[in-house]
């Protein structure tokens, strides 16, 4: 620290003005992430009108909030709670056949042996490199023709398909763990299930948890995909939100519909269908920003 | 006798008892490996190849019959198609631009500070926004864009914008995209980037800063150039991922009344053909369209760019 102080009294002009200038960016950029997050929290304790005319970010009032929370969950019967429920729903059931059938895939691609493994590992890249909106107008037109649009199973199938939950486990378990050890416990006497559940499974906490999250955040927040193969009631919370904005008259003037939805409910519908994963993003920030989710960002 | 008969009896017994386990563990390995893929397999024929076949199937043919390019020129012609691919491009440009300069140089400047607290709260604060995609990030930058109720007025007056409307002209409309993308994804490949500079050896560096390097010639000298393939890697992900654009203009369009219009975007043309005009196979024409140019850069990428060099 006394060497780095040390340093910055050297500092010539040019370098001094290359530091401020980093420095500046590195603040400029903070806000530009956090501005938006932090008037997302503020706007639900606000009416319309405050919102309108009252420092952006002022408090409104605990009262106000709860007014706006109310005339949500009253929106159209608590329709919103069957958007979230819907959502949850279809995410926990495909997070659950993901990781049931991505690990053992995982781990079958890294330490076993058996014919067409480097297709199948070369058709895993390739498909995970293939952004998942590609496929929504195919998986569409498939499912429409074998008449499942409407069926939560249109959302949890297609949610389950994780082949980027494969490869993190593949090179999870390729790193890991060695043969060796797979293999001393063969000498023992271990069937092939057994070494499994008993040598591997015990050792994948972290790519286990690290796949579901993936999972379940990138499925929470995918909105063509549903938004195509489950209208009406049935759709989840993403595209409950774009629905929720037909109902704002600041945005659609002509909508004459009788139940409205004010700017500030909208703005805690966007907070409520956010929570989740902003819960799942706070627990999982250590290993978040390690750089360890590398190619984590697709979406 | 019988000790001679069991000794010599035992390494033979013993070898052929290694011989056969050794065959039948690895026929019992190749077994469980195939029962364990087989879910994953039919999952990856069901969402993957088989969705990909029909969408083939149904853009060479109509009502069935096999129509060679009929419908790819149908879409071709559409007066729609080719001001949506304009505007695809364009938002495409502007994006993968800001990302590849802003991400690389924001990257850089995290890993060098030296308060550990200091960069990974930084790097917390930069990936918070990921949380937020698809229709939720929209809808807060409906408001963010809104001068009337933006948490940020004074930029969009001082920016010209006077209303929502005014900010999602046409002309402005990439650059809108492009910051909203932004602000979701860049968090992520900032991390990503950062994780890739932390893999350069730190004698490396330091060999550079006796030898007289700046931060600046470091940077450009030997860390970007060992961060290519990660940059790359970004760069192609996001330019398939932007050819799909779809929930943004959407969200904009229903906002917008209209100014943003219902077929800014190639996937949204695609969405029309298929749900107003009835027509799957116009449909799946744009579709494959877009599917190829994404599986084109992925088979690319993964022989190509170095980045999955164990398979």
């Amino acid at each position: 620290m006394s060497g780095a102080a040390a340093r910055a009294h050297d500092l010539s002009p040019a370098a001094w003005l290359g530091r401020a200038f980093a420095i500046l960016l590195l603040i400029v950029f903070a806000l530009f992430f956090v501005v938006p997050l932090v008037w997302l929290l503020i706007a639900p304790t606000k009416t319309d009108r405050q919102l309108l005319l009252e420092a952006p970010f002022a408090f409104g009032s605990v009262d106000t909030l709860v007014a706006n929370w109310s005339s949500l969950v009253t929106f159209q019967g608590g329709l919103i709670w069957t958007w979230i429920g819907n959502s949850a729903f279809y995410c926990l059931a495909a997070l659950a056949i993901a990781l049931v059938v991505s690990i053992p895939a995982g781990y079958a691609l890294a330490l076993t042996e058996f014919r067409g493994r480097k297709a199948l590992l070369a058709a895993t890249l390739i498909v995970m490199l293939v952004p998942s909106t590609a496929l929504v107008l195919p998986i569409f037109l498939e499912l429409s023709a074998v008449k499942l649009i409407g069926n939560p199973l249109a959302a949890i199938l297609p949610f389950s398909f994780f082949p980027f939950g494969v490869y993190l486990t593949y090179i999870y378990f390729s790193t890991a763990i060695s043969r060796d050890l797979l293999d001393a416990a063969r000498i023992d006497g271990a069937s092939e299930v057994q070494v499994f559940m008993r040598i591997a499974m015990p050792l994948a906490t972290p790519v286990i948890a690290l796949v579901g999250f993936f999972n379940f955040t990138g499925n929470w927040n995918n909105y063509f995909l549903p938004y195509v193969t489950l209208p009406g009631r049935k759709a989840p919370i993403q595209v409950g939100l774009a629905e929720l904005l037909s109902n704002v008259p600041a945005f659609n003037p002509t909508n004459a519909a009788s139940t409205t939805i004010s700017l500030s409910s909208l703005a805690l519908a966007t907070l409520i269908a956010i929570a989740p994963v902003m819960i799942v993003f706070l627990f999982a920030q250590r290993f978040l920003v390690t750089g360890m989710t590398a190619g984590g960002t697709k979406e | 006798m019988t000790i001679l008969d069991q000794t010599a009896a035992r390494p033979l017994r013993g070898g052929q008892l290694a011989k056969s386990r050794n065959g039948s563990v690895e026929r019992a390995q190749g077994r469980i490996g195939l029962v364990f893929v087989s879910l994953y397999t039919l999952l990856l024929v069901v969402f993957g190849v088989l969705p990909s076949l029909y969408a083939i199937y149904l853009a060479f043919t109509k009502r069935g019959a096999f129509a060679g390019f009929d419908n790819f020129i149908r879409v071709f012609k559409d007066y729609r198609f080719l001001p949506a691919v304009e505007h695809v491009g364009l938002f495409l440009v502007v994006w993968l631009v800001s990302l590849v300069v802003l991400v690389v140089l924001l990257a850089l400047i995290v890993h060098s500070i030296g308060v550990r607290w200091l960069s990974t709260s930084m790097r917390f604060l930069y990936y918070i926004p990921g949380a937020l995609a698809g229709a939720s990030s929209v809808m807060l930058w409906l408001f963010v864009l809104d001068p009337t109720v933006s948490p940020v007025a004074f930029v969009l007056h001082g920016l010209g914008l006077n209303s929502l409307v005014g900010a999602v002209q046409a002309d402005r409309l990439p650059f809108v995209l492009a910051v909203i993308a932004f602000w979701t994804g860049a968090g992520g490949w900032i991390v990503v980037m950062y994780g890739a500079l932390n893999n350069i050896s730190k004698d490396l560096i330091e060999a550079a800063r006796v030898d007289g390097a700046g931060p600046i010639r470091t940077a450009w000298s030997i860390q970007i150039p060992l961060m290519r393939k990660w940059i790359a890697y970004m760069v192609i992900l996001s330019f398939a991922g932007g050819t799909q654009l779809f929930v943004e203009p959407r969200v904009l369009s229903q906002a917008s009344r209209g100014v943003v219009s219902q077929d800014y975007s190639l996937n949204q043309l695609a969405f029309l053909y298929a749900f107003k005009q009835s027509d799957f196979n116009g449909s799946a024409a744009i579709s494959l369209v877009l599917l190829i140019v994404s599986l084109g850069l992925s088979i690319f990428f993964v022989f190509k760019g170095g980045l999955f060099e164990r398979v």
